[in-house]
């Protein structure tokens, strides 16, 4: 144990002592207000992502087991960016709530173990990774206690994960049982071909596929949006599907270098399906948690074709384009999350005659969701861009033709909504809803990010360096 | 040396003092000297333009600046001016004063308003002095959300589906120029693997021919979609009648041209070799939109699809320019991009202010305005007769030197498309003629007319400092045709170059 141990797991470290930080002081019970409940907690994730930044070293620990470098720690710290969001926009739904340093405890614990995952060397840490990552989150979704829907998604999510972890877990065993081996250094190689590695290739590809809501494998994801509270499923839609993104980047690509062609050809159907699938969906939904969930199906769409590229500029469009989807997407959970704490109004067509009452949210919704349909002057359009840029890097423009013709669907669903808060008229618009400090925080941080992040090409840069 | 970011540092700017005023007379006031000072630099950049080329500067483009942008994907951001977007730039800064003087009537939500129209100008800027595809491509796009709402906001008529139509419709066309441009980005190496978003550079690459003939199809359909190719054109009457005024002044006079310039400047140029193979599908659409716009205005109604009709038939002539590829062809189509834009722009305003004082654009409900509005129905007329072609006027010269330069094709299909073209004309006077003599002269109709009150200071402005604009295309044009000549030869001999392999 040296000081390099401590490093190269900082940030996983970080995150242990705010856990237990938060749950010495509810043993303790001294805290009897919420209020500085969750200031206390956005003060520590806000020290935690500020500590993402220094100390960042290259190396492995654990014969192997977890290893990091400049990238992944960058990763980690758009996640960590990514949850300090949302923790900020959970200020007005959690204020009264009765658990909050719970909610915390767990969110951070998924957290924890999708940090393990990115940083896994080896099937068997993944494995622990993942898991820690998916079990806490059944319990962050049911957080809205009294209600029904919250623990259907719930139950539908733990039971859902479980299953397609199993199926993950039935290919890892196969790999296992053709090489004797799990550790991501040594596979490689030992991956040549035969039936049984063919099939393990696809339900290792088919337990990823479930964690990012691609389809056939994104059931799952409208209703259990649909039932969590706001910034939880803010939460699922941004940070859990950044993590399985980044692990596609360093397990899945190098993982299967023997099966190059049929791994394309495999992530080309599943473009495909994903993105055209989620926007005919998103098309028909009313709720706006809904229609969120779907155009985030379509996103993961857009953010495997820019890993179907398998170089550099894949990888440096995906990550990019997560940091960027951040911004967006909790652009448009925070409006939503203000307005549905204090109203409880989640239709779009409540969202009617919204402009009136508020001017500024709906703008900022507005700016969003132009991001994420990737219309400049927004940094959307610079990360849809890279990705579709990317994606032709390989010469196959039948992928990047379908995947361009989907902007067109995207941006007439986004534009229904844009339709609705400006110009449709209502006689009676949600009324007037003031945010917390912190959640206008958690906007203006978005919005400064959807605006700098596209003209900032220094980012970029940054994230292209690390990744070469 | 002229700083062309300025022109897009302006717009943002006075996009900034309208966000930041505090009540309509502000706004409308920041807005129009912000357009004022952009016409300015318009004015001052062109006469810099011509004392340079006096002077003998020969290379290609001028007041050139380039810096890196995204430097590991080669985005830089490059840009420089020729004489063709020279002539577009004055091109928008005229409408762009001319439509936020005729939009000062706006009632509600003043601010939004014309902060979306001051961002409108910016993509119109940026996209002519791009020369960067990339660069491009982003100014292109930038406009999307204010027609957007601008249609949807402040339109009168079906205007949620208007809006969506022109949206999704502008949208398709840049996603096919996206895929255009993406290929082509991918078929230059310019050696380590290493591609150029680098118009100029991409120019003098050889593409290989198959590629060309790939791509080729996107760019130009892409870019026709902006400018109403036939059979594309069915967002045009539909945008162009829900909108605004001012926005449809701005729509017609500026984006349409957006795309005219892009088929030029990118399909065209970096393509020569397609462009040769396809050009014969370029004229046959081309023709089609003329005739059909031309018939299509002759069954309308109301004065606003009137134009917007008329401006698929006028925007033919643009593409039929460019698909004959003579370098005379060439300077035709970019002289009607400018006397369209001046013209249709002036007439939508016309019709716009009309129809604020009248509550109707049907032309049965609509006589004898030139008695009542002396100065409008004027206007009406003088645009009108630039419309059909009458020597003198803009459109006239511009039309001209499209059939001069398509009669230099002698084989049959040309010269029967040229004909059919020139043909058109009449079908033109046609409807022309019979609205103003409906509308504007005979008895008036209606008794609410008697009272109507002429147009206003700022209208007055907005439609002299047009009819100025056009007179001097009309009565002079061979200032503009020797601004477009000489990049109308390059973008010849690029085409010979290319299609003799050299």
């Amino acid at each position: 144990m040296s000081t390099e141990f401590f490093l190269l797991m900082k940030s996983e470290l970080s995150l242990t002592l705010i856990i237990f930080i938060l749950l010495i002081l509810k043993i303790w019970d001294g805290i009897k207000d919420n209020t500085t409940w969750l200031h206390l907690a956005n003060v520590l994730l806000l020290l935690n992502f500020a500590f993402g930044f220094i100390f960042n070293t290259t190396g492995e620990l654990f014969n192997g087991m977890y290893h990091t470098n400049g990238l992944i720690f960058l990763e980690k710290n758009i996640l960590n960016l990514g949850t300090l969001i949302i923790s900020l926009q959970a200020f007005d739904w959690l204020k009264t709530h009765k658990h909050v340093s719970e909610f915390y405890i767990l969110l951070l614990t998924t957290l924890f173990g999708m940090f393990f995952m990115i940083s896994s060397g080896n099937f068997l840490m993944f494995y622990l990774g993942l898991e820690l990552a998916s079990i806490p989150l059944a319990a962050v979704v049911n957080f809205d206690l009294d209600k029904i829907k919250s623990s259907e998604a719930a139950v539908k999510l733990i039971l859902l994960s479980a299953f397609s972890s199993c199926i993950m877990l039935f290919g890892i065993s196969l790999l296992y049982g053709t090489t004797g081996t799990l550790s991501f250094t040594e596979l490689p190689q030992l991956i040549t071909g035969g039936g049984l590695q063919i099939m393990s290739l696809i339900f290792v590809f088919a337990g990823f596929a479930f964690k990012i809501s691609a389809v056939p494998f994104h059931f799952w994801t409208a209703d259990v949006y649909e039932g969590a509270p706001v910034p939880v499923t803010a939460y699922l839609s941004v940070i859990s599907k950044a993590a399985i993104a980044f692990v596609f980047i360093s397990v899945l690509g190098t993982l299967f270098v023997n099966f190059q062609s049929m791994y394309y050809n495999i992530l080309f159907l599943v473009i495909i399906l994903t993105i055209t699938v989620g926007n005919l969906f998103a098309i028909r939904q009313d709720n706006i948690k809904r229609f969120l969930a779907f155009s985030s199906i379509a996103q993961a769409g857009y953010i495997l074709l820019g890993l179907s590229a398998g170089n550099t500029m894949g990888t440096t469009a995906t990550i990019y384009f997560l940091l960027v989807y951040i911004f967006s997407n909790l652009g448009a959970f925070g409006v939503v999350g203000i307005v549905s704490a204090y109203t409880n109004k989640e239709k779009i067509s409540d969202y009617k005659g919204f402009y009136k009452t508020n001017p500024f949210l709906s703008w900022i919704i507005a700016i969003s969701l132009f991001s994420l349909a990737g219309v400049p002057p927004m940094a959307g359009f610079f990360g849809k861009m890279f990705l579709v840029t990317a994606g032709a890097s390989r010469g196959n423009y039948i992928l990047v033709i379908i995947a361009s013709l989907n902007m067109i669907v995207s941006l007439y669903y986004y534009l229904r909504v844009v339709k609705a808060i400006f110009i449709d008229p209502n006689e009676t618009p949600i009324e007037k809803v003031e945010g917390s400090f912190s959640a206008k925080l958690a906007i203006w941080v978005c919005m400064a990010g959807l605006i700098l992040t596209g003209f900032a090409s220094c980012i970029y840069n940054y994230i292209n360096n690390l990744s070469l | 040396m002229t700083n062309l970011t300025l022109l897009i540092i302006v717009p943002l700017l006075t996009a900034l003092a309208v966000l930041f005023s505090r009540n309509a007379a502000q706004v409308k006031w920041s807005s129009f000297i912000g357009s004022l000072v952009q016409l300015g630099l318009a004015s001052s950049l062109m006469y810099e333009y011509v004392i340079a080329r006096g002077l003998g500067l020969t290379s290609q483009m001028l007041f050139e600046q380039r810096y890196n942008w995204y430097s590991a994907l080669n985005i830089q951001y490059y840009i420089g001016v020729d004489g063709i977007s020279v002539v577009m730039i004055m091109l928008t800064s005229l409408v762009v004063v001319a439509g936020i003087l005729i939009s000062w009537g706006v009632q509600t939500l003043t601010k939004e308003f014309f902060f979306l129209v001051t961002l409108l100008s910016v993509g119109a800027y940026g996209f002519f002095i791009s020369l960067d595809l990339f660069t491009m491509f982003f100014f292109l796009e930038v406009a999307v959300i204010p027609k957007y709402l601008l249609i949807g906001i402040w339109g009168s008529g079906k205007k949620e589906y208007s809006a969506m139509k022109l949206a999704l419709m502008l949208m398709g066309g840049s996603v096919l120029v996206l895929i255009g441009l993406l290929a082509t980005y991918f078929n230059t190496d310019i050696g380590n693997g290493v591609h150029t978003w680098d118009l100029m550079k991409i120019a003098h690459l050889h593409i290989p021919l198959q590629s060309q003939l790939f791509i080729f199809p996107f760019l130009f359909v892409g870019f026709g979609v902006f400018t109403a190719l036939f059979p594309f054109h069915t967002w045009v009457p539909d945008g162009h009648s829900s909108a605004p005024t001012g926005v449809s002044m701005f729509l017609a006079g500026i984006s349409m041209k957006l795309g005219g310039y892009g088929a030029l400047r990118v399909a065209m140029y970096l393509m020569p070799e397609a462009a040769e193979q396809y050009s014969w599908i370029i004229v046959l659409l081309a023709t089609i939109a003329i005739i059909y716009g031309a018939f299509a205005t002759l069954m309308q109604k109301d004065l606003k699809y009137m134009n917007a009709y008329s401006s698929v038939s006028h925007c033919g002539f643009i593409l039929l320019g460019i698909g004959m590829l003579t370098k005379t062809a060439i300077i035709g189509a970019v002289m009607q991009m400018v006397s369209h834009g001046l013209m249709t722009a002036l007439f939508f305003g016309a019709i716009g202010m009309i129809y604020e004082r009248t509550h109707t654009r049907q032309i049965s409900e609509l006589g004898g305005l030139l008695k009542t509005l002396p100065f409008l129905g004027t206007v009406y007329i003088i645009v009108g007769l630039c419309s059909l072609g009458l020597p003198g006027l803009s459109g006239f010269v511009a039309e001209m030197t499209v059939f001069v330069g398509s009669w230099q094709r002698p084989d049959a299909f040309h010269r029967i498309a040229t004909i059919l073209a020139a043909a058109s004309i009449v079908v033109t006077a046609v409807y022309i003629l019979r609205a103003a003599g409906k509308a504007m002269m005979g008895p008036i109709v209606n008794e609410h007319f008697q009272h109507l009150k002429d147009a206003s200071w700022n209208e007055k402005i907005a439609s002299i400092l047009l009819i100025v604009a056009i007179l001097a295309v009309g009565i002079a044009p061979f200032w503009l045709y020797n601004l477009i000549a000489p990049d109308a030869q390059l973008i010849m001999e690029n085409f010979a170059r290319g299609v003799t392999g050299g």
